[in-house]
């Protein structure tokens, strides 16, 4: 399991996106409403960059000239062919069993949480290099790679 | 052959499609007010034969079929029953009225005929031979008339179907029509589609065309779009029980409709969410099209390969078509070479499953 720093939280509002590469793969990081998901950026029906396609919500119906309008900002839609895949699971609408995208999981780490880790065991050598001070007070979005 | 026919025929025939005339106005008289009668007669309207098979061409009627010289083929019981009840061991006919009813501009007009067309039917086909059924003739100029109409004639056993022309004013699936389809589905009526249709509108959706051959070979793409219209504005969502027939539809179009429409539905389903599965799931369910006049591939293997497609055996009907001349001996009405279980089920079984006999 690898972890991969890709924004900071504040770089991606809530109903925005951003699609960065991670071991090769485009994958499209998304705000819902303040909390953060990622799907592979490539539609499984004829490998569209899904990714770029409109976050909208799920229309459905009871009966004709009905219209249910539900999970708004949670349904990607493929910009080739219009294909509807839920965000936060990678299934399709239509066929969930068999069309899917792969999703990782995505979260929020403390800037400090990624890089003071103690845990080493290594002892200190002589030789100190000149240093800078680096902020990481903010917080950070994380993909995790299995 | 004849005797396998015979054999294949042992539990009676469903012909699905069979033309009755009406052998001219003054036949409906009876059946007319006194005002509406007069009111025909003195616009001296002789007859309202819609000329969809014109006299003279080969298609329109089988050799022997006129009664005599001069007269409708299709106008006579006797005739009929000689050559379709008996011949075909027929079970159930269905009755098809086509008489320009539809397409008369004064509703009022219109209604009254419709009446007097579906009293005709009754009493000088249905209660004189037990075989026949018939559909009802509806004032499609006014769908609440229509329904009218089917709330009038609708108890009797011997209508089975409400009987709308393809080429309409609007696509059937609008809600304008929806009184027709809440009507049959009460009382267990199909709502057969047949060809033909209203004056007015261009025959092709790309304008008039110039020969009868357009024409006829054309009309499968009017069948084609009112299927789509039906499924798209969830007819069959609102209609659960309702089932469409397509007369002289033709099928062999049905696959790659069903690939494009699937196909497009994945993309587009958003507008029309009332349709929550593939609309190919929903054409096998609703859809059902009667035999002839029967596209001919140039092997008849292709044929199976096209049943196969459709994914389905139960959306065939038989049907002769009589009088129209579509095929020589009886038995090239069905198909060669069908596997027994689907002739089976095209030739009764099927129409048994969708009509209320």
């Amino acid at each position: 399991m690898k972890k991969y720093v890709v924004a900071m939280v504040d770089e991606i509002a809530p109903g925005q996106r951003k699609i960065v590469e991670i071991e090769g793969r485009s994958i499209g990081v998304f705000n819902v409403h303040g909390a953060f998901y990622a799907i592979r950026n490539r539609c499984p029906h004829a490998g569209a960059p899904l990714c770029e396609g409109v976050v909208s919500g799920f229309v459905t119906s009871k009966s004709p000239g009905e219209y249910i309008y539900s999970r708004q900002g949670e349904i990607l839609r493929c910009p080739w062919h219009q294909w509807e895949f839920d965000v936060k699971t990678g299934q399709s609408y239509f066929d969930p069993a068999k069309t899917r995208v792969r999703t990782y999981q995505a979260e929020v780490e403390a800037g400090c949480s990624l890089v003071c880790d103690d845990g080493t065991g290594m002892a200190k050598g002589p030789f100190v290099a000149e240093t800078y001070q680096v902020a990481l007070e903010k917080e950070y979005v994380v993909v995790v790679i299995e | 052959m004849e005797k396998d026919l015979a054999v294949k025929t042992r539990t009676g025939v469903i012909d699905c499609d069979v033309h009755h005339a009406v052998p001219s106005m003054a036949a409906l008289y009876p059946y007319l007010s006194e005002r509406w009668r007069d009111y025909v007669k003195e616009h001296n309207i002789k007859s309202l034969e819609p000329n969809y098979y014109p006299r003279g061409n080969p298609l329109s009627a089988r050799p022997g079929s006129e009664p005599s010289p001069g007269a409708l083929p299709g106008s006579d019981l006797g005739l009929l029953q000689r050559q379709v009840l008996e011949p075909w061991s027929v079970q159930y006919a269905i009755l098809h009225c086509l008489y320009g009813v539809q397409m008369i501009h004064n509703e009022d007009l219109a209604a009254q005929l419709a009446q007097a067309v579906n009293d005709w039917q009754v009493a000088e086909w249905l209660e004189k031979d037990s075989r026949l059924r018939a559909s009802i003739v509806v004032p499609s100029q006014n769908p609440l008339r229509a329904a009218e109409e089917i709330h009038r004639v609708g108890k009797h056993p011997g209508f089975v179907q409400v009987l709308l022309l393809v080429r309409s004013e609007k696509p059937y699936g609008k809600r304008y029509y929806w009184p027709i389809y809440e009507a049959a589905e009460q009382y267990g009526l199909t709502v057969g589609i047949h060809a033909g249709g209203v004056t007015g509108y261009p025959i092709m959706p790309v304008g008039w065309p110039s020969h009868y051959i357009e024409d006829y070979v054309s009309h499968a793409q009017a069948f084609q779009s009112q299927l789509i219209s039906l499924v798209s504005e969830g007819v069959f969502v609102k209609f659960p029980r309702l089932r469409v027939v397509m007369m002289e539809s033709g099928f062999t179009w049905v696959p790659s409709l069903m690939w494009r429409f699937d196909k497009n539905w994945k993309g587009l389903r958003r507008e029309i969410p009332w349709v929550d599965r593939l609309p190919s799931e929903v054409m096998r369910d609703h859809i059902r099209f009667t035999l002839q006049p029967l596209d001919e591939p140039p092997k008849p293997e292709i044929l199976l390969k096209v049943i196969e497609q459709m994914g389905s055996d139960e959306m065939l009907l038989f049907s002769s078509d009589y009088p129209h001349w579509h095929y020589d001996e009886r038995e090239e009405a069905l198909p060669a070479g069908l596997p027994v279980d689907l002739e089976r089920k095209i030739l009764f079984e099927n129409a048994r499953a969708v009509y209320r006999f």
